[in-house]
């Protein structure tokens, strides 16, 4: 229950993405069965949690880490998902007539259910990882729905800035809550919340606490992170309505509590947590009186109340954590109402600007009565469910829990800042729906559609009744909530409108005489003010933030780019390498490493001077590569055939059968890519300039390139002089026939036992081969050699100055006693590349170098015949044949699970064919057959896209043969 | 033996470095070349160096380390080698399509 609960929005969501975008009806109503859905499933589950059991639902996922898919739902989480899908349900209904037909409706729809998933997932998570996943992703969907209108610079400012202060944070949470599951040893919330004392007595936990505080505050839009809230403002009113009264910046509230049995009652808790909810509370509900945007006002005054629950929790007494409960669900249903109605007003006049708004409450008196209702809520009027929960935070306020100067503020801070909550909500009502008539609106205002308003209705009826009769709705829930929490400290508590004459009474109606005045008082001020606060405009948090991060990514990102880094390739190599070779000292001396002693025996004369050569060739492949580009190649081919004959002569046939058929093949590939090198020459008359950094530069390069050599044989020679240590290649050596069905244990390994890596590999081949056709699509050749090759252009001279000859005569005729012979090898190396493919399985062989050894084939007769002749005779289609291999490759994989196996499973037997004799025939060997068939792919294509160069004419030339016909005609 | 392959290897190292840091586009793609052999001769040599070992099992029986050749190695440059090639005309490309564009083989793409 508890998976379908989160996932079905987040299916949902995947759903409304695939609806067209003028289809946005279609997608409100899959949203808000989703979301009723939702409702319905958590109301389901009420009896279960009120029965104070916590349902749990684990699946393990990396529990050597620790980490699993865990979901618990308690009391508390129970109140949190069924406020998060209900106030979803009623914003998707809102939603559905606030959004116009020209914006893709079913994007907003699709983002908002990503969004209730996540916010679910951040509730009932059972595991701290969890949390932390699902809490990254409601910072990364708010950042889209806030950006959802993204053609709008402020919708993409207040969006990014919401990222990156919730973000932030959230990292710092991250951290935290790792730094908790490594005090406690486990990331499970059940054992994380059964063990406050370990946690609150950790040398770590002030460290802890910070970190978490960050992430819990930047959430809730706490002093001095609070400044991203108000321009969050930007985004579309239904999205406000959900983010800022139930959901998002709730998370944090959400977080504080969750931990409030382990964490909270220190002295840090209550400082910091305290200062930080207070300075909230007072400066919110001070900015808020001076916003003359209507979302402003309502930002600020979200603000403002986050921080009296902060306050609330800070105080660390159980009486104060219930009402810190209770206020989140009473302002989770104002807000929310309140966002609706200023959405409506938006909507119908045009504008949220309460200088331009007034008398509005004979254009729509429904919406006007409900948003009074709500904002009476807000201030705390009696009757009203606000005044419940601020009832509670006086009389905790009022009580002492700390004797410091903080402690002794709280009342009176609380008592002003409860005053300026009644003057911002007197004003909010004032001057939209009262005064003369509105003039020069953008619309004629009138009432929104019946539906837009239910979900207002319900919300304010809901604020009613509670606030009248507390104790019989909203009470045995609460009480479900607050046990979960607190456990047996329960404290007891009254759901009660009329307390009698008390202290906190007194204090609500000097908040709300003295809110009245004020109002009065500062009237004609605000009338006309402009925006924004009087003395704290300057120092805007906006601003501040802006400031830091064009320092930050911009300046010292730059300076220090400048300072520290390059672009220039040969300084990165070298640091590359002198890094390398420092870690590998570094490592390898401080582990006692010591070289073998050199013997100088055992040492076969033969094979000492195949290694002669080729150590002459790699030297002089490295000397000649400049200027003898040929030479080089020639000589790398004679340190690669010596490489191959070290694979024979040591006992390895496959190896030595691949690297010599990939030697041809790379030698061919760079003799085709040196026709559009460009000839560098040397010139011995102007010898290059050695001037002494030259030098100094040459000679460092040489120390670097000895010690690295120096290093490597060091190395390989004390490692191949020591004992073979057990490893788990006898594993493979036993398995391999008994398992595997084949003799060549290689073989074997590559497309059995570790078939998924080669599957990988080939993928990256064929990646590759893409990569190097798309390159090749657009190819413009160095302009120096456009024109046709020396040895063509001597050939064609010779044929024009014989008048028997025609041109192309000479080229048609060169080498043409070897391309007749490579025209007949076609056959005969097909034939060598099947025998090396089917013997793979038990001999030296494969896939590998079997699909190598068939694109030589292919690869000699566009030798022999040319690009035109071949592709005349020969059906050609490399892409087709990767395609092929991969998926046969892949088929293979996913065949064995229709026989219950898993990936790759291979089932192996020999199989007796005529003339050929007896065939080891694994499944393997189709997978086999898919690496061959991508091999081959990928080698002709790589291959064929660079010999098609020398057919393709270039665009310029085009271009300016056309132009020559224009001219000529 | 042994010796002979770690002073092979060591050159064919020494030889790519050097030409790693040379400034020609030419040049490093020759160096990368010299240093994979290098590589793949190296991780070859994790198995140890066994003359007429037999690199394939008897059909039905098993074999171990003490008889036959390390068959992990093997497999590793096996595939190594082919995406080497992959990797060299990747490169190759890159340096001619550069080549084309900028007018000069310097890495940088500039002298």
């Amino acid at each position: 229950m508890l998976l379908i609960l989160v996932l079905a929005p987040f299916a949902g969501s995947l759903a409304a993405i695939c609806i067209p975008a003028h289809k946005g009806t279609a997608s409100a109503w899959l949203s808000g069965s989703i979301a009723l859905f939702c409702l319905a499933t958590s109301a389901a589950l009420y009896p279960i949690v009120a029965s104070g059991k916590v349902l749990r639902y684990d699946v393990s996922w990396l529990p050597e880490l620790g980490l699993n898919f865990s979901l618990r739902m308690d009391g508390f989480a129970w109140m949190f998902a069924s406020l998060v899908t209900a106030i979803g349900l009623l914003v998707v209904i809102y939603a559905r007539y606030y959004m116009s037909a020209n914006d893709p409706v079913p994007r907003f729809f699709a983002l908002f259910l990503a969004f209730m998933g996540a916010m679910l997932g951040v509730v009932l998570s059972g595991n701290l990882i969890l949390l932390a996943i699902f809490w990254e992703l409601t910072s990364i969907i708010s950042f889209l729905l806030i950006g959802y209108w993204h053609h709008n610079a402020h919708a993409r400012d207040g969006a990014r800035m919401a990222l990156t202060v919730t973000g932030t944070g959230g990292l710092c949470m991250f951290v935290g809550l790792m730094l908790i599951g490594h005090i406690v040893g486990s990331y499970d919330l059940d054992v994380v919340l059964s063990s406050g004392n370990l946690i609150r007595n950790d040398p770590l936990y002030t460290t802890v606490l910070v970190l978490i505080l960050l992430g819990a505050l930047t959430k809730s839009a706490q002093f001095p992170f609070h400044f991203w809230l108000p321009h969050a403002m930007a985004a579309p009113t239904p999205v406000s309505a959900y983010l800022h009264s139930a959901t998002l910046v709730k998370a944090g509230v959400f977080l504080l509590i969750r931990l409030w049995p382990v964490m909270a009652g220190t002295d840090q808790w209550f400082w910091l947590v305290g200062l930080a909810g207070l300075s909230t509370l007072l400066l919110g509900a001070y900015f808020a009186i001076f916003q003359q945007d209507l979302k402003g006002l309502l930002a600020y005054s979200t603000i403002s109340h986050l921080g009296l629950i902060t306050v609330l929790l800070s105080l660390g007494s159980p009486l104060a954590a219930v009402a810190a409960i209770f206020h989140t669900m009473n302002h989770a249903t104002f807000k929310a109402s309140l966002f609706m109605a200023a959405g409506i007003i938006d909507h119908e006049t045009g504008t949220r600007d309460m200088r331009r708004l007034s008398g509005l409450f004979k254009y729509m008196p429904i919406t006007a009565t409900l948003a009074m209702v709500a904002s009476a809520a807000m201030a705390g009027v009696p009757l009203l469910n606000g005044f419940l929960s601020k009832e509670m935070f006086f009389a905790e306020a009022i009580e002492t829990h700390k004797y410091n100067i903080l402690d002794t503020l709280t009342p009176y801070v609380a008592t002003l800042a409860s005053m300026f909550a009644v003057t911002y909500s007197l004003r909010f009502i004032y001057s939209v729906f009262f005064g003369p008539p509105p003039q020069d609106l953008p619309k004629t205002p009138h009432e929104p559609p019946h539906w837009m308003l239910a979900p207002i209705y319900f919300l304010v009826f809901s604020c009613l009744v509670v606030g009248v009769l507390p104790a019989l709705t909203i009470g045995p829930f609460l009480h479900t909530a607050v046990r979960s929490v607190l456990g047996d400290a329960t404290p007891v508590y009254s759901l009660a409108v009329w307390h009698g004459w008390t202290l906190p009474l007194f204090m609500s109606l000097i908040a709300l005489v003295g809110g009245v005045g004020l109002f009065f008082i500062m009237r004609p001020y605000l009338a006309t003010s402009i925006e924004g606060p009087p003395f704290f405009r300057r120092l805007e948090g906006q601003r501040i933030f802006e400031r830091v991060l064009v320092t930050l990514s911009w300046k010292w990102a730059r300076s220090i780019e400048m300072r520290a880094g390059t672009r220039r390739l040969q300084p990165q190599m070298r640091i590359l390498v002198a890094v390398a070779l420092l870690a590998g000292a570094i490592t390898l001396l401080s582990q006692g490493f010591k070289p073998a002693t050199i013997v100088l025996r055992n040492i076969d004369p033969a094979f000492a001077l195949i290694w002669l050569i080729g150590m002459v060739c790699a030297v002089g492949a490295a000397y000649q590569a400049k200027f003898h580009r040929l030479a080089a190649l020639v000589l790398l081919g004679g340190a690669g055939l010596v490489t191959c004959l070290t694979f024979v002569w040591l006992s390895a046939p496959d190896l030595a059968a691949t690297q010599l058929l990939v030697e041809i093949v790379t030698t061919v590939l760079i003799l085709l890519g040196l026709r559009w090198l460009p000839k560098r020459i040397e010139d011995p008359d102007d010898p290059e300039m050695m001037t002494m950094s030259t030098r100094l530069r040459r000679l460092r390069d040489l120390a670097f390139a000895v010690f690295a050599g120096l290093g490597m044989m060091l190395i390989s020679y004390t490692m191949m002089s020591r004992e073979m240590p057990e490893t788990i290649s006898s594993y493979f050596l036993e398995r391999a026939y008994s398992e595997g069905g084949g003799t060549n244990a290689v073989n074997v390994i590559l497309v059995d036992f570790r078939g998924f890596d080669t599957l990988g590999e080939i993928a990256v081949l064929c990646i590759v081969a893409l990569t190097v056709f798309a390159l090749l699509l657009r190819f413009r050749p160095a302009t120096e050699s456009l024109e046709t090759p020396e040895q063509q252009r001597l050939q064609n001279a010779f044929d024009d100055d014989h008048p028997d000859r025609k041109k192309g005569d000479s080229i048609a005729e060169y080498l043409l006693v070897p391309s007749v012979i490579m025209r007949w090898m076609f056959p005969v190396i097909g034939m060598l590349a099947a025998f090396l493919f089917f013997r793979g399985h038990d001999l030296p062989g494969g896939g590998f170098a079997a699909g190598i050894a068939m694109s030589i084939a292919f690869i000699l007769q566009y030798m022999a015949g040319g690009t035109r002749w071949v592709e005349e005779r020969l059906r050609i289609h490399p892409l087709r044949w990767m395609a092929i291999g991969l998926l046969v490759a892949t088929a293979t994989g996913v065949g064995s699970w229709a026989f219950g196996y898993p990936f790759l499973t291979s089932h192996a037997q020999y199989v007796t064919l005529p003339v050929i004799g007896k065939i080891p025939l694994a499944t393997a060997i189709l997978f086999d057959l898919g690496v061959f068939s991508l091999v081959l792919g990928a080698t002709v294509l790589i291959l064929i896209a660079l010999a098609h160069q020398s057919v393709r004419v270039p665009r310029a030339q085009i271009r300016a043969a056309k132009l020559a016909a224009k001219e000529t005609v | 033996m042994e010796l002979v392959l770690s002073a092979g290897i060591g050159v064919l190292t020494a030889s790519g470095v050097w030409l790693l840091f040379r400034p020609r586009t030419y040049q490093v793609i020759i160096g990368l070349s010299l240093l994979s052999y290098a590589v793949n001769l190296f991780i070859f040599g994790m198995g140890r160096l066994r003359v007429n070992a037999p690199p394939v099992l008897e059909p039905g029986g098993t074999g171990g380390l003490l008889t036959h050749t390390d068959p992990i190695p093997q497999a590793l440059v096996l595939t190594a080698i082919v995406i080497g090639f992959a990797m060299t005309a990747l490169f190759l490309v890159v340096l001619l399509a550069s080549r084309g564009f900028t007018g000069t083989d310097h890495v940088d793409g500039r002298e």
